[in-house]
């Protein structure tokens, strides 16, 4: 994956070509250590954690950041939304490293609130277009062959929604934050629908939640059977209550809303059911009047986490620029990363795993002398699509669409190091 | 572990891991009940599948409309405050700001249906019954132009209301009508001779401020 040739030589590229585009940035800078005048009372000076006795083992049963972290939260915008129980909240993207999402950042998305549902009352019901309806308890699904294990991004639709007119909302949280990155282990969604017997008429599937919204999107039988996932649990442990506990639907690649968590029931029919959630939501209304409907697929897309406007440059000389790229349509093949608007690219480093449908992280190591940025990440995947321009994207679906957001991110870096979400032309 | 033991051991496992399968089926589960699947499946499609026996008027639909959902969603449909407006809207989807209602933008009439009998009002769903939902429907078309102040709705002529903006909605062509954004070599020097800031965040100024609006759960 990072051993791609291809990879290897654009990345020796980036380095080479640091100096000839973007000459402010000159490796020079990164010189000897500085100097300290005094000695540090840091190191000096006998700290209190380091005489006296630290928290005994049960201080925490289950463990918790550091209260030194306690900025790092899921946050949300009060005014988007009229009630809370119908609303959204942003992973924090900005202070997170790594592809993981930790468990309690997912962001949130609830149309009727986050249900406490007693696993040993929680069924999953196959009915419809199939040979014989089943009932599973979680007990059932747990004993059940074939569990595996699988890294998917999850990103609701409206994911940058609100910057369809125009630079509207400073901090990556908010611009990119309903995304996330979860080991999923489950099953996958064939072994259950082969288990009922799917009628050779049962052309789509039907997720159900048994929340106060009892969320239901159509899913065509082919993506059901090849890749989607019925899952209990994430990162390790179990579904966290806001993420669907005890089960959710995992369909990789496409829009989040059709994941459908506290999943109890599929319903398999000939016919799409054209629900709330894909006729007056998730669907792209365009500049004609006319709307694109099943826009399942989330296309490339990238953003620079760091620098960004909720992480700042804080120091002149050497700097961690770092990112995370995705695409529903498969692999992140490369990302490129400009300073001057888009005017020079260089390919950034990729760092982790490399998987398809997953957060992709990429770095690229620089120094900084305090000149003005306009920073932008650009993604390719393997189907060769690369992530489109704002303005190229609005020149193809208007400013109404809402949906489907993916175009690039411009963050404007000032001499004292603040940052800016920005449109440029 | 003797040979022999080591070899039955080898051979009970082998025995679990290929149970005893039942015409492929690994046997886990139980076959749900008649009143099981009608308990849950209640959903409707646009060409009235799944719609439940019952009928219900614009007037009645009107009173309940009052008591149940006006409280949020306006006397008439408009919405008050942030809540969902639910009528009106029509001709405005071209323009800068498009009001998606039931008359103006949902393609078919099933879709209020089987909203409102899942999901509605908003905090006590499923409390509603069947006749009641046939009535709120036939209100709120009513309300959105589409059906007569004496309509009475009902599983029988229900796939014969037609919704305004159905021809409007077509599948997913990106990979043909975005075509070009499939490249093969995006452009990587002297790409464009100009980049100038157009817009920013600070003037809109709707972001929340740290240590406001923080949820944290
Ligand atoms: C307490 C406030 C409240 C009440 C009362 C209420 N609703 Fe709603 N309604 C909502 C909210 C909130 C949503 C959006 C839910 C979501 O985010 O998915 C909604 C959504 C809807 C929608 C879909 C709107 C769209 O554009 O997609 C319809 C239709 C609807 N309600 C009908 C009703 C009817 C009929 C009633 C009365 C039986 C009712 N509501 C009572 C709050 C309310």
């Amino acid at each position: 994956m990072d051993h791609d040739p291809q990879f290897q030589k654009s990345r020796r590229g980036f380095l080479g070509g640091l100096g000839a585009t973007a000459a402010g940035l000159s490796l020079a800078q990164a010189g000897a250590a500085r100097a300290q005048a005094k000695p540090d009372p840091a190191i000096t000076e006998i700290q209190d954690w380091n005489r006296y006795l630290g928290d005994g083992v049960a201080a925490n049963p289950y463990g918790k950041p550091s209260k030194f972290e306690k900025g790092v939260v899921r946050r949300d915008v009060e005014w988007l939304t009229a009630s809370r129980e119908s609303s959204v909240n942003f992973t924090p993207l900005h202070a997170l490293d790594g592809i993981i999402t930790p468990n309690g950042l997912c962001f949130e998305r609830h149309h009727g609130g986050s249900p406490e549902i007693d696993p040993s009352k929680h069924r999953l019901m196959i009915n419809g277009l199939v040979d014989k309806p089943l009932v599973f308890t979680m007990d059932d699904l747990k004993r059940f062959p074939g569990r595996v294990n699988k890294v998917f991004f999850l990103e609701c639709a409206a994911n940058g929604g609100m910057e369809w007119k125009g630079a509207q909302l400073n901090g990556c949280q908010f611009t990119h934050g309903m995304v996330h990155n979860v080991m999923y282990t489950g099953l996958p969604l064939k072994v259950l629908l082969d288990e009922a017997g799917v009628k050779t008429n049962g052309k789509w599937v039907m997720p159900e939640g048994a929340d106060s919204s009892a969320m239901t999107r159509s899913i065509p039988i082919e993506k059901a059977m090849q890749d989607c996932l019925v899952v209990w649990g994430m990162n390790g442990e179990a579904l966290r209550q806001e993420q669907g506990y005890p089960l959710r639907i995992v369909v990789p690649g496409w829009e989040g809303n059709m994941w459908v968590k506290w999943l109890r029931r599929l319903e398999v029919g000939d016919q799409p059911w054209h629900h709330r959630e894909e006729t007056s939501k998730y669907t792209d209304l365009l500049a004609d009047g006319r709307s694109r409907r099943f826009t399942w697929i989330m296309d490339a897309k990238s953003v620079v986490t760091s620098p960004s406007p909720q992480a700042p440059l804080k120091h002149k000389g050497p700097n961690v620029l770092s990112g995370l790229a995705w695409s529903g349509r498969g692999t992140i093949r490369r990302v490129d990363v400009t300073i001057d608007g888009g005017k020079n690219w260089q390919t950034a480093r990729i760092d982790g795993p490399v998987l398809p449908m997953s957060l992709t992280r990429f770095y690229v190591d620089f120094n900084w002398d305090g000149r003005e940025m306009l920073i932008q990440s650009r993604a390719m995947d393997d189907t060769g699509y690369v992530q489109p321009t704002k303005d190229e994207l609005r020149k193809v679906r208007g400013l109404n669409s809402i949906y489907h957001n993916n175009g690039i991110q411009t963050w404007l870096v000032r001499s004292n190091g603040e940052t800016e979400n920005v449109e440029i032309s | 572990m003797s040979k022999f033991r080591k070899a039955a051991g080898l051979a009970l496992f082998a025995a679990l891991v290929t149970a005893p399968a039942l015409a492929g089926k690994v046997g886990l589960g139980r076959e749900a009940l008649p009143e099981e699947v009608a308990a849950w499946d209640i959903d409707v499609r646009p060409d009235g599948a799944g719609l439940p026996p019952g009928k219900g008027s614009v007037g009645d639909g009107e009173q309940l409309y009052l008591q149940q959902c006006a409280s949020c969603h306006g006397e008439f449909g408009e919405g008050a405050g942030r809540w969902p407006v639910l009528v009106g809207g029509q001709g405005s989807l071209k323009s800068e700001g498009p009001e998606k209602t039931i008359g103006s933008f949902w393609p078919y009439a099933s879709t209020t249906f089987d909203y409102i009998k899942r999901a509605m009002p908003y905090g006590n769903a499923r409390s509603l019954s069947d006749d009641d939902v046939y009535a709120i429907t036939a209100f709120l078309l009513n309300q959105n132009g589409i059906v007569k102040d004496d309509f009475v709705l009902s599983k029988e002529n229900f796939s014969k209301v037609k919704l305004p903006n159905e021809q409007s909605f077509y599948d997913d062509d990106r990979e043909k009508a975005e075509r070009h954004f499939w490249q093969k070599d995006p452009c990587m020097k002297n790409c464009k001779p100009d980049a100038k800031v157009t817009g920013r965040a600070r003037m809109v100024d709707v972001t929340p401020e740290d240590g406001k609006s923080i949820k944290v759960e």
